[in-house]
């Protein structure tokens, strides 16, 4: 390596667990699918298989330093919201809106790359916010306006704005020096804590509904999720925050306790709410890029709403 | 001048549109690819958009390229000088006049001869491209071109998006993915009962099979 990742040696820790974990999963399904050749296994093939990628382009992107690590979650962004954008109903005299809107994209991980909090944060919810409206308004037709500007906006807060404080993340300990680092460092590891606490909330809420699952909670949007599931799941991530805690952030093992609870719990709402935008649409998965988990936004949707709570608390509390 | 229009054409293709359709636009298939190996072969695609034959030229690999040939109208792509050089020698597209009176030789006779040559030839049955992402009546000459080359088979191919990045009359690109149906090859020869009511339903069953909004 061209620089020194000693800096990244609990992240490194972390990821050989994963590593561990993910070989005995494959393990498992391998065994699985030998004993029982009878029933359909591709499901679960996939989605390990899947894991493996995603796994290895996420650490990629983390050993590489900050800057690729932003440049990956811009491409995460744009996909996501390429997804959003062909799946929900848009006006045809609105394509330059649309255009105006993955403009955003760039711009809004540029002010990371540069470390400028005050402009990341208000750049969506205020400029853009503005001019969607303005631009739109100059193309002229008033029929179904508030709808397409309503979905654009939530589009943009959902796939560029929330998904975004994912990258600052790994900015958000050396703000003012960002330009000149080769390494990561803590950045890196508290958004490994967050995207592997969420993912295996995400994980656990499912293991735990499937096992024990009987009293659902919105069977009018997502039928599977029932209240043992989603205790289960948040009980486990909550453990599983305290047991990281101190290795991968600067909080104290009961911060980290309380913390996953929250993310449990922002992970459950954000999965939900994409669900009920799937339910509204008509829709199964919002694609197929990865095979056996659905698009790009089926695996970040919990993330939407974990990154927000978890960015700002401990941005407030730590830096 | 052969050698270097091929080349010029591989690069344009390898280095330009398959990045720009994989990255900026992105595929989604449907189904599991459905291509032609070789030629001789006939694919036949719904039109929206300039793209479409961007995107069904990069579905094929590119060993093949230098086979591959879109049917265009030569009123519109002849236009031009500059046009006319880029789409003959870069595209290669095979010129075909739509309108009766100018026309010295059958476009059928000229697509059925690139056939006999071995080409694989992109046609759209719509004729053009019409309003985005709606789908217009299919024309007759498919039908005919598939009457004198009997035994070339027919791969039809469903795309669903490509008119709202890129519909008629406007050059902004914005990306949408785009979904691609594909079906299997339909052979003239073998054909039972009315071939042309075959191709209509088989369009009809990969449209169904996309359910994606339309323009709002």
């Amino acid at each position: 390596m061209f620089f020194d990742i000693s800096s990244l040696q609990p992240v490194t820790k972390v990821f050989g667990s994963l590593f561990v974990l993910l070989l005995v999963a494959t393990l498992v399904s391998f065994l699985l699918s030998r004993s029982k050749p009878q029933t359909d296994h591709t499901e679960l093939t996939q989605r390990i298989n899947s894991w493996w990628i995603m796994m290895g382009v996420f650490a990629l992107s983390l050993y590489m330093g900050p800057m690729v690590t932003i440049l990956m979650f811009a491409m995460l962004s744009f996909i996501a919201l390429k997804e959003y954008f062909s799946m929900t109903p848009t006006r045809l005299v609105d394509r330059r809106v649309l255009f105006w809107a993955y403009l955003t994209i760039p711009l809004q991980y540029y002010f990371i790359s540069i470390g400028w909090y005050g402009m990341f944060i208000i750049f969506i919810p205020v400029y853009a916010f503005l001019f969607i409206p303005f631009r739109m308004v100059l193309a002229g037709e008033t029929k179904n306006y508030l709808r397409a500007v309503g979905n654009i906006h939530w589009g943009l807060m959902l796939t560029v704005f929330t998904l975004s404080h994912l990258a600052y993340l790994v900015v958000l300990p050396n703000e003012a020096e960002v330009k000149n680092l080769m390494v990561s460092g803590s950045g890196a590891a508290l958004l490994l804590y967050l995207v592997l606490l969420t993912q295996l909330n995400d994980v656990s809420q499912y293991v735990w509904g499937k096992l024990f699952g009987k009293n659902k909670i919105a069977p009018a949007i997502s039928p599977n999720k029932t209240r043992e599931g989603l205790i289960g799941g948040v009980l486990t991530t909550g453990l599983l925050a305290m047991a990281l805690a101190e290795t991968l952030t600067p909080m104290l093992w009961w911060h980290g306790l309380l913390i996953g609870l929250g993310i449990g719990v922002a992970g459950f709402i954000g999965d939900v709410s994409l669900s009920a935008i799937k339910r509204d649409i008509g829709i199964k998965d919002c694609g197929q890029l990865i095979p056996g988990h659905g698009g790009i936004l089926d695996r970040l949707d919990s993330l939407t709403f974990t990154a927000p709570l978890f960015f700002h608390v401990i941005r407030y509390c730590y830096y | 001048m052969k050698i270097i229009n091929r080349a010029l054409r591989w690069l344009f293709f390898a280095i330009i549109i398959k990045p720009i359709v994989r990255l900026v636009i992105g595929l989604r298939y449907q189904n599991k690819p459905i291509l032609p190996e070789d030629g001789p072969a006939l694919i036949i695609a719904n039109h929206n958009s300039h793209l479409d034959t961007m995107v069904l030229i990069s579905l094929l690999p590119l060993k093949v390229l230098h086979k591959v040939q879109p049917v265009a109208a030569a009123d519109y792509f002849l236009k031009n000088k500059c046009i006319a050089w880029f789409a003959q020698n870069v595209i290669g597209i095979l010129p075909i006049e739509r309108q009766s009176e100018r026309q010295t030789r059958s476009p059928i006779e000229q697509c059925a001869e690139a056939l006999k040559q071995g080409k694989i030839l992109i046609f759209f049955p719509e004729g053009s491209r019409g309003e985005p992402e709606n789908m217009s009546e299919l024309k007759y000459g498919v039908v005919k071109l598939a009457e004198k080359c009997p035994e070339v088979p027919v791969y039809p191919i469903y795309m669903h998006g490509l008119g709202k990045s890129l519909p008629k009359g406007d050059a902004l690109l914005v990306p949408f993915f785009c979904d691609v149906v594909f079906s299997k090859p339909l052979h003239y020869q073998d054909a039972q009962g009315n071939f042309f009511e075959q191709i209509k339903a088989r369009f009809d069953e990969m449209q169904a099979s996309v359910k994606l909004p339309k323009w709002d």
